[in-house]
């Protein structure tokens, strides 16, 4: 099927048998209450978003003692064979949409983002987006414009920083309730 | 014996009740607070029949649920994070810790997501392999869901009645994979082990076994009085409002739509098998229940289909070719210089998964469970994102628990079938 007719549409890229529709922000209601209404995506499968701080940085790939050199520092990284593709913005946020119905089609719509930059939500459209939404602020520190209840989910109400960011360090937390508090 | 329940049986409803503006929470009408005589109740997250560590808000007037708010996070353990550390081959044991019921399912499916990524084929008899254990694994979670489900509303013979099938699985999977749990049996490829000698034979005993123990269920639990009492009219969804809250799997078919991605959508060789989908149309625990235990029975009807093929294949590979993913037999190690060499580039730096992005969902016990993986060409996932169909269930309770009493929270919570490990993850 073709989603020509469908709002702020920037681009559509086919892979791995998968269609992803690239939309504008700034119409991606509009764009995700046509998908539902006029294509029949119904049900709204899952909501990931994705950090590229740091894409296609760690370098081509080679073996030691050739001109490309291995990053030694960071053990198993060993950079790429290809550098990948850049992306257009930091973050991405793919909607991942299915239509109830046979055969099952599905399709994935994604906004890119800045750091900060608001996202509307999509919660009037399906209202199982509300979880997903309040993830990805409190993973990746998505803000979600329109929110009901935009508040973290997973970690504390007071955490301090979004986890799944990419410069969100693994490890050396301080550890809560400790002698040292 | 058979005994008719005295309370007529409340009706699904039509349309959607889901609470405005916020789906997931119940908000206490204004003039019901007025009255002063709304309580506040936190309930969990340590309550044993939370089934882990659910923490509900509840506004009660009487002993009528008005308000509710569902918190969960408390066993956040960060699995997404830590698995865009480890280098893909590693990174299958995580998904298994996920859902610890539906270890199987789980690891079935960002499996799939990496040779989707691959572009790898994988040999027929691990199809059939990886079907038989997630067809088994799915009974393991079943019975595990009946059973603390019943125990919860006080039948506590269900429990004792499902941990004995449940050895008989968990013996099956020690059997193949040397674990009980987590086996980390799903390579990219296929598997890690041939099926072992034995397995074929214990197989169809167990499947001969447990349509009597179904039966055995059935008749502790589906004509009994409290248990229908306690379970019919209880904790409604309709169709509408389960499709717009994204409910997937048992939660999903028991409010009468009749959709299953193994066979709407078949992946592995669920289209080779005969099995039939149980669909009920009330939308209460009732249905949640009959759903699971029809589901019971063709889960065993499958795990013998299968255990039939793979008997029959016998000496054929368990596992695709291709050196460069997958690791070379260990007796090769010893006697050629190429594969202890692959061997040591995988374990060391892993496989290079090509650059990309896909969404591979299967149907676990619980329902659409979705990976979402980014590759950018290097060792380790980029990005590794889980659908859990937990986490979409428990956004169900605020609709759920319209009208409901106290007591009824315990079976609607149970009958949406969460694992708190898979919604926090």
């Amino acid at each position: 099927m073709t989603f020509e007719a469908v709002p702020g549409v920037i681009e559509t890229k086919e892979a791995h048998g998968e269609t992803t529709l690239v939309v504008d922000p700034a119409r991606l209601v509009e764009a995700c209450t046509h998908l539902r209404d006029a294509d029949g995506f119904n049900f709204l499968s899952d909501i990931a978003a994705a950090d590229y701080l740091g894409w296609g940085s760690a370098g081509p790939s080679g073996y030691i003692g050739t001109a490309w050199g291995r990053d030694l520092n960071r053990p198993s990284t060993a950079g790429y064979q290809q550098v990948p593709a850049p992306k257009p913005k930091r973050f991405s946020m793919s909607y991942h949409l299915l239509a109830l119905e046979q055969p099952p089609r599905r399709v994935r719509v994604q906004v890119w983002l800045d750091d900060g930059e608001p996202v509307p939500s999509v919660v009037s459209v399906w209202p199982t987006a509300d979880w997903h939404e309040r993830e990805a602020w409190d993973m990746m520190g998505i803000p979600v414009a329109g929110h009901p209840n935009l508040k973290r989910i997973l970690m504390e109400d007071d955490w301090e920083g979004h986890p799944l960011r990419k410069d969100y360090p693994i490890g050396g937390e301080p550890v809560r309730f400790s002698e040292a508090e | 014996m058979a005994i008719a329940p005295d309370r007529p049986r409340a009706a699904i409803y039509d349309g959607s009740r889901i609470p405005q503006p916020v789906p997931t929470v119940l908000h206490v009408p204004e003039e019901l607070r007025a009255t002063g005589d709304v309580l506040q109740v936190n309930f969990g997250p340590n309550h044993p029949s939370t089934h882990g560590v659910l923490r509900l808000i509840v506004d009660l007037y009487g002993e009528e649920v008005v308000g509710l708010e569902a918190v969960v996070g408390y066993v956040h353990t960060g699995f997404e994070k830590n698995m865009e550390q480890k280098t893909w081959w590693k990174a299958i044991t995580y998904p298994e810790r996920i859902d610890y019921l539906a270890y199987q399912n789980n690891e079935l499916v960002f499996v799939l997501a990496i040779e989707k990524l691959l572009g790898l084929e994988i040999p027929e008899k691990a199809k059939y392999m990886r079907m038989l254990l997630c067809e088994l694994n799915r009974i393991h979670s079943h019975l595990i869901w009946l059973g603390t489900s019943a125990l919860e509303l006080g039948a506590i013979s269900m429990f004792w009645y499902c941990f004995r099938e449940r050895e008989l699985v968990l013996d099956l999977t020690e059997m193949v994979a040397g674990t009980r749990m987590h086996t980390r049996y799903f390579q990219a490829g296929g598997l890690a082990e041939d099926i072992p000698p034995g397995f074929y034979a214990q197989c169809r005993t167990f499947c001969d076994w447990m349509p009597k123990a179904v039966d055995d269920y059935e008749r502790m639990l589906s004509r009994n009085k409290i248990w229908l009492e306690r379970t019919r009219g209880i904790g409604l969804l309709s169709r509408e409002d389960a499709i717009a809250l994204g409910q997937s799997g048992p939660v999903l078919r028991a409010s009468g739509v009749d959709w299953d991605l193994r066979k709407v959508q078949p992946y592995l060789a669920y289209d080779r098998v005969d099995f039939e989908v149980p669909v009920y149309p009330d939308g209460d625990v009732y249905a949640r229940y009959r759903v699971h235990i029809d589901e019971l029975r063709e889960s065993t009807r499958i795990v013998r289909q299968c255990n039939d093929v793979l008997e029959a294949m016998q000496g054929e590979p368990w596992i695709a070719d291709d050196r460069k993913v997958v690791l070379p037999p260990r007796h090769e190690l010893h006697t050629s210089m190429e594969s202890l060499i692959h061997h040591f580039k995988i374990v060391t730096e892993g496989y290079r998964v090509p650059e990309g992005e896909v969404y591979v969902t299967i149907e676990s016990p619980r329902g659409e469970n979705g990976c979402y993986v980014v590759s950018d060409g290097g060792p380790k996932p980029w990005r590794v994102k889980f659908r859990a169909p937990s986490f979409v269930a428990l956004e169900a309770t605020a609709t759920c628990m319209r009208n409901a009493y106290v007591a009824d929270m315990i079976a609607i919570v149970g009958s949406l079938d969460t694992v708190m490990g898979e919604v926090d993850r």
